[in-house]
């Protein structure tokens, strides 16, 4: 139990000392990914390897009178770069091996020993061949900002002391010591925009909050990122989950609630398991329950797991999934600020928002004004994915152009390809082209383009992706997560879905372009929630942007990126087909057939177009014709 | 005193609880499809989506009306906004229009119209979904809903049940009743409410037009029609005449004309129905027993009871409901009257209630295995009737109606209002306890449309407490109060509908659900104040009725023919729960897990049970299940072994179940050996 | 792993029963008890779903109403196997669909059903899992693959019927 503020700083000190002392600190990537990459299995094999080395091997940070000088072998949280994964770090120097496998665990063990890295398990960059040693010197890393993401990776987030020994809770400590309202001012200083989707500052809604006289009052951590590929919250969660649980303390105590929620998606196990461990260490350890730090406030958390619904990450709706019901928004006003769970006072701060509280208290407010645009200060992660080189987690100040992060972090588009367009802010977002690649990321730019920052997902086309199509799946995506309740959201993102599958699949007509446009501005307009207000911002966008393709597919019956089904016709070229039968076997409709060793032939009515047989043909006898 | 500028006009304003209410007073009718002002404020129709200065476009039903406020009802964007929303509402509706039962008062229709929807640009709906006809009372379309809600949010919110809720979702939601069982098979009271908000014709009264023209073209048959006290109110509104101005005679002349061989009225049987419960109350009264007396003239009131208060089926009158109380004696003595066999008898009835057609169809009520009421025709489905064969309803000769029973006093009048039953009984009860003539018969406590009113009146010297509701969630409350102790009555009075059944839902449909009711309710009150007389103790039809047949009231003969019992009943069908199958298992033990015998611990007792059985190693013998309801819930929890009906089996008589298990096993090993 | 088969089960009504012990008797315990049915059985079954309603006095449309919103929930049994195919927008742009596809033929399901007949296996798509830096992403009874292709999930089921055949 930490009685008060003196006390939390003395075990930071002895903490940082304790990891000081050691030989090394050794960090295995224990985020979803990783894991999916065999993670687990390099770290007992680590271990394994440390015992052989008769190196004393500790699993958690030790206090400085602990200390060894061994090493400290732990599972860190996400690093972002899960796809050179299984990653391990080596501290204290920062080096970073990528793609490790249980076998490599004897050199890098030896390597902390002769001080050589084990070079081919460095990071080599692509183009250029560079072989990075550190970390922090990689592309990649290298013009990163981290604020929310600095623990992710860094630290084992499954010990509140690794959390404790990298200012953990100071920011905490700082709010207790004051009046609520200096810390609500602080907030609203420093212009925090709500990091979930449309940034609005989280400091207003404090205050309002604040404000209204209520015997109960509620903190909800809006963990229920649905947004298909944003991955930042999850990583968050699971790599530094106590600095959510620092955020809410510090919100709770500024609005005067004594309660508070995570709602985490259910898709997230790890999550809600590494929240629950964290709420009970921090329970214990006394910085959550009752007179926090002896300063007579407290405050008590529970994890509430979603059941999967896209709608909930809308603040009302994920007020009626807590409550029990069907995750359908309400009408609004009343706005939560004033009467939300259970008809009380609610604040709904998204994780990434509350993940940049603690820093706010503790480094103060310039600090924070320090990074990004006057009008969007500070930092946003973004989860680049899609076709551009390094996919991952990333955290840069806000106003870096789209350029910055696509070419300078993200390396440029895979397999040398042309960039053709990102898709940003999920199915709330639009679709960006090569013209607004030196438009800088704020909430306020994007939106002056039809897109939003939404929760930055920033997806990565080439010129092989069908923007039509994308523009199809998203709705399709938005039809199905559509609550159902206004009448513009459900049927309009069923109809315009309708609409796109009947272009993709070569039965469009030009007249079908303006009715998507006029169905889009209705949804935009007239739906109750702001998922169905924002629901038709990638069809709107492409329309915009892309007009020439779209026409492409329903004046010319023509898809230009050579995806859409209807639109494209599959042979087989006799005389570069071997007769292997592959594609015949990857076929999942059968329409493929012939003798072996010699040429096959595709029915083209049982074809469904879904290109499986190219992609196995090695010998690229499997053409599209006209 | 608030102001707000609507269209450039300033508009002032007090109480409104939203814009909405602002622009409607001030004389536009900004559509709406979900918004009722007796139900929450539910958004989802986006109809009355209005520009707000400042704000941009958002719903007027949902936006606080504050001062100030600068609203435009009538922009470009406004318009394309809800011509958008009709369409496509419109391509997901089965458009059959012209077969249709809300064709003429579908709203979906009706601002198709009037926002000139002529083209739909999009496709059909993907499915069709089956009808649901299974109810007595109602018929589901989901083909034609729209997704408004209006039925979840009133039987939700007014009645209490929640028979409808949305499953699902996205394009994919659908409104259904638990586990999109039929409506039969669930806990729907057959009030109808649903079908009398439902904007369309998803959810319509159950049409029985066809065999009511069967019976009166069919010359062999004596057809005889009851007319319901609320009828007289409101059929008029069905050929634009105002509502709550009777139109009694009228309506005898045209049943003549269609074929209908006698009118009576059911106020007269309604007379009989105060003689007996009033004289069963001031029985019940001065024993103390069964207090507080429940009345059970509504049909929807009754099944409630039977599903969720078993225990409170002893404090429900006795007496049958007027409907059946006529039915009962037109099959029994009204065709001995007229010489014919009762077989040859058809009584229709026109009611304002759906819950009556699935009342008519109740067991209790049939002699010699026929029923006692043949059919229901709902006030909307006569107006149609009528409408069919042409007749200038309007502008009717009256005529008055048969004898015996068309005679009825200003008491069975006003029974189709909320708080009628209870001046009814007052005016009778008054006058049998003190022994004087009542002077002023009207009570005024009692009238009013409050959810809940509650009075006490002095009568000789002891205080009777009469407490009045509607709507079955108010019901529901009070009864939680009463139960608790909290609060103590001696008659308590419930009808279903608001406003009682000027407010059922086989009613013509009314915009102005909430006023239509007050008017014709208020058209009761009138009606009775014009009659001659007010009590039933004075209808000299009734008098004699009773020297003829059946004695006096609460009589042998009486019991017989004008009272019953009602029995508990399931909420929602379900098979059995198997927790131990074994092919040997000789002896089936069921135990209740209903609500009420859940709420007495049956849960706990099943578990001690199963393992009681595991212990004495005969787990091999018994199949234990768990049943969803055996409707027997007053005397919950209940335990079922093979035949024998054990109930209120306490913890502590768990021993006993175990005996009898056991001598079960034995009897059966016995007859094996045999 | 849970048993589908009810009647194997000891007691579903028990098993409900523990759970509203768990998380209270509030209509706000709703998904969580349903979250333990699933989880238990793998689908909710309708009496259970009765029996909740009764335990929380909720009316049994509603308890229907919370079970068919959110995806986590099934009323239908699942097989053995639940496979979930990410579609995710970084999963779809690098061809899950295709995935998918091969995942289905492997199986040998068809007519749109999304359960084998020998109740082995259960083939989903899902929105973002959030693994969208190994897109694409399968996850077989939770367990995440990353980077697949149609060629490496059949492999990975063979393997799985490999292990089934041994035991």
């Amino acid at each position: 139990m930490i009685q008060s503020p003196a006390e939390l700083q003395n075990l930071r000190d002895r903490y940082a000392k304790g990891m000081a002392q050691q030989k090394a600190g050794i960090l295995v990537c224990a985020g979803t990914g990783c894991v999916a990459s065999g993670s687990l299995e390099v770290h007992a094999a680590l271990e394994h390897a440390l015992k052989e080395q008769g190196l004393h091997t500790s699993v958690q940070l030790l206090l400085e009178e602990e200390s060894t000088g061994g090493v400290t072998a732990v599972k860190s949280g996400c690093h972002g770069f899960c796809e050179m994964g299984p990653l391990v770090r080596i501290d204290p120097e920062g080096v970073l091996y990528t793609k490790v496998k249980p076998v490599d665990a004897a050199d890098i063990v030896a390597a902390l020993d002769n001080g050589e890295p084990v070079e081919r398990l460095l990071y080599r960059h692509p183009a250029t061949q560079q072989v990075f040693v550190k970390e922090s010197d990689i592309p990649f890393y290298k013009h990163q900002t981290r604020v929310a993401l600095a623990n992710c990776g860094h630290i084992d987030p499954n010990d509140i002391a690794a959390y404790i020994a990298k200012d953990g809770y100071q920011g905490a400590a700082n709010a207790l010591s004051r009046p609520p309202q200096d810390v609500v001012d602080n907030v609203l200083e420093a212009n925090l925009r709500g990091r979930g989707g449309g940034g609005f500052p989280a400091g207003r809604k404090w205050s309002i909050a604040a404000s209204v006289d209520a015997d109960q009052k509620y903190i909800i951590c809006n963990g229920d990122e649905g947004d298909p590929g944003a991955f930042m919250d999850r990583s968050v969660m699971e790599g530094d989950p106590h600095r959510i649980i620092e955020g809410m303390l510090i919100a709770g105590y500024a609005i005067g609630a004594s309660q508070g929620y995570i709602y985490v998606r259910a898709e997230y196990p790890l999550a809600v398991e590494r929240l629950r461990q964290a709420l009970s260490d921090a329970e214990a350890w006394g910085l959550l329950g009752d007179n926090i730090l002896g300063t007579g406030f407290s405050f008590a958390l529970h994890v509430k797991e979603g059941a999967g619904a896209f709608v909930c990450g809308e603040e009302s709706a994920l007020i009626a999934s807590i409550e029990g019901e069907r995750g359908m928004p309400r009408p609004k006003p009343p706005f939560p600020a004033v009467a939300g769970l259970w008809n009380k006072p609610t604040i709904i701060n998204n994780v990434e928002t509350l993940a940049n509280v603690p820093d706010i208290l503790r480094r103060g407010v310039d600090w924070f004004k320090n990074s990004g645009t006057p009008s969007s200060p500070g930092t946003k992660t973004f989860a680049l994915t899609g076709e551009v080189a390094n996919t991952g987690l990333i955290e840069v100040p806000m106003g870096l152009t789209v350029r910055d992060v696509v070419y300078t972090i993200g390396g440029g588009i895979r397999k040398q390809m042309a960039f053709k367009a990102v898709q940003i802010g999920g199915p709330s977002g639009g679709c960006l082209t090569e013209e607004h690649l030196d438009l800088p990321l704020d909430y306020d730019s994007l939106q002056q383009v039809g897109a939003m920052i939404g929760s930055g997902g920033l997806v990565v086309m080439n010129e092989e992706t069908c923007i039509v199509e994308v523009a199809r799946f998203f709705m399709e995506f938005t039809q199905n997560e559509s609550c159902g309740k206004c009448v513009l959201c459900r049927e309009g993102t069923r109809r315009m879905k309708e609409i796109l599958q009947r272009i993709v699949d070569g039965q469009g007509a030009e007249s079908d372009l303006g009715l998507l446009e006029e169905v889009g501005e209705s949804v935009q307009a007239g739906s109750l929630c702001g998922l169905g207000k924002t629901a038709p911002n990638p069809v709107l966008t492409t329309l915009q942007y892309f007009e020439e393709e779209y026409l492409a597919h329903v004046r010319d019956k023509r898809c230009p990126a050579g995806v859409c089904p209807g639109l494209k016709t599959f042979a087989i070229a006799a005389e570069d087909c071997v007769g292997c039968s592959k594609c015949a076997r990857v076929c999942p409709v059968d329409a493929i057939s012939g003798k072996v060793k010699e040429p096959f032939v595709i029915d083209r009515e049982a074809c469904i177009k879904c290109g499986a047989c190219v992609d196995a043909c090695k010998f690229g006898a499997v053409v599209e014709v006209a | 005193m608030n102001t707000m500028i609507i269209d450039g006009r300033r508009i002032s304003f007090e109480q409104e609880a939203n814009v909405l209410q602002v622009i409607r007073g001030a004389g536009i009718d900004l559509p709406t499809f979900c918004y009722h002002s007796e139900l929450s404020v539910y958004g989802a129709c986006r109809m009355c989506i209005v520009d707000v200065a400042g704000r941009g476009i958002q719903a007027a039903c949902h936006t606080p009306a504050e001062d100030g406020l600068e609203i435009k009802t009538n922009t470009a964007k406004l318009r394309r906004i809800r011509k958008m929303a009709l369409e496509l509402l419109l391509a997901n509706h089965d458009r059959d229009c012209t077969t249709c039962d809300r064709s003429g008062s579908c709203k979906l229709q009706d601002l198709a119209q009037r926002f000139g929807v002529r083209d739909i640009r999009f496709g059909q709906r993907d499915v069709k979904a089956p009808i649901d006809a299974s109810s007595a009372a109602l018929v589901r379309d989901p083909n034609k809903c729209i997704l408004c809600g209006d039925c979840v949010r009133i039987c939700r919110e007014v009645q209490g049940i929640g028979v409808l809720d949305f499953s699902h979702r996205g394009s994919k939601m659908t409104v259904s009743p638990a586990f999109n069982k039929e409506l039969h098979d669930v806990e729907c009271v057959n009030c109808g409410q649903c079908a009398a908000v439902c904007p369309t014709g998803a959810l319509t009264v159950k049409n029985e037009i066809a065999r009511a023209w069967q019976a009166i073209h069919d010359e062999s048959i004596t057809v005889v029609v009851q007319i319901a006290p609320a009828v007289r109110v409101s059929l008029g509104e069905s050929f634009g005449l105002e509502s709550g101005k009777s139109v009694m005679g009228q309506l005898s002349t045209a049943l003549k004309q269609m074929g209908v061989d006698k009118v009576f009225d059911t106020s007269f049987a309604a007379d009989l129905t105060v003689m007996e419960e009033s004289s069963e109350f001031l029985q019940r009264f001065q024993s103390g027993t069964d207090l507080p007396q429940f009345t059970s003239c509504c049909p929807a009131w009754v099944k409630f009871v039977e599903q969720y208060h078993p225990d409170i089926l002893g404090n429900l009158s006795s007496c049958r409901s007027p409907q059946q109380m006529f039915g009962s004696l037109a099959k029994k003595y009204y065709a001995q009257e007229l010489g014919i066999p009762a077989e040859k008898l058809f009584v229709m009835s026109i009611m304002p209630c759906t819950a009556k057609k699935f009342e008519a169809g109740r067991e209790e009520f049939q002699t010699e295995g026929r029923p006692d009421v043949d059919v229901v025709i709902t006030t909307q489905e006569l107006g149609r009737m009528i409408e069919e064969t042409g007749i200038d309803f309007a502008h009717l000769e009256p005529t008055s109606l048969d004898m015996p029973f068309g005679f009825a006093t200003g008491a069975g009048v006003i029974f189709g209002v909320t708080g009628g039953v209870s001046e009814a009984v007052l005016r009778f009860a008054h006058e049998t306890v003190t022994g004087q003539e009542l002077e002023h018969v009207v009570f005024q406590e009692v009238r009013g449309y409050e959810g809940v009113k509650k009075a006490s009146f002095d009568m000789a010297g002891t205080t009777v407490r009469i407490a009045v509701v509607h709507g079955l969630a108010h019901a529901a409350e009070l009864l939680k109060a009463v139960k608790a102790g909290k609060e103590a009555f001696d008659f308590i009075e419930v009808m279903a509908c608001p406003g009682g059944c000027v407010g059922g839902a086989g009613q013509p449909i009314s915009a102005q659900m909430t006023a239509s009711n007050q008017n014709r309710g208020s058209g009761l009150y009138k009606e009775d104040q014009l009659l001659q007389m007010h009590k039933a103790q004075q209808n000299p039809m009734v008098n004699s009725f009773y020297q003829k047949w059946i004695e006096e009231p609460g009589s042998e003969a009486a019991h017989l023919s004008l009272h019953t019992r009602y029995g508990s009943r399931k909420r929602i069908q379900g098979e059995a729960y198997e927790l131990s199958q074994q092919p040997e298992a000789s002896v089936d033990v069921q135990v209740c897990v209903g609500t009420s015998c859940y709420l007495k611990g049956s849960v706990e007792l099943l578990k001690n049970l199963k393992y009681q059985v595991g212990k004495d190693e005969i787990d091999e013998q018994v199949k234990l299940r768990a049943a969803f309801c055996c409707q027997q819930c007053a005397e919950g929890p209940m335990v079922l072994v093979d035949d024998t009906v054990m109930n209120r089996v306490g913890a502590d008589r768990l021993p006993e179940v175990m005996h009898e298990i056991k001598d079960k096993i034995a009897k059966q090993r016995q007859m094996l050996r045999r | 792993m849970a048993s589908v088969d009810l009647q194997n089960e000891q007691s579903g009504i028990e098993f409900v029963e523990q759970s509203v012990q768990k998380w209270g008797r509030s209509p706000s315990a709703l998904i969580p008890i349903l979250q333990d049915i699933q989880q238990q059985y793998r689908y909710l079954p309708e009496q259970l779903l009765t029996h909740a309603a009764t335990a929380l006095e909720l009316p049994p449309a509603s308890v229907y109403g919370v079970a068919t919103f959110y995806a986590q929930f099934s009323l239908d049994p699942k097989g053995k196997y639940l496979i979930k195919v990410c579609d995710g927008t970084a999963c779809h742009v690098r061809k899950s669909m295709p995935v998918y596809e091969a995942i289905r033929k492997r199986v040998r399901l068809v007519d749109g059903k999304s359960t084998t007949e020998d109740m082995q296996y259960t083939v989903e798509t899902v929105s973002c899992l959030g693994a969208c830096g190994l897109a694409p992403v399968v996850t077989i009874n939770d367990k995440v693959y990353g980077q697949m292709t149609p060629d490496a999930i059949t492999a990975i089921i063979d393997m799985l019927e490999q292990q089934e055949g041994e035991v």
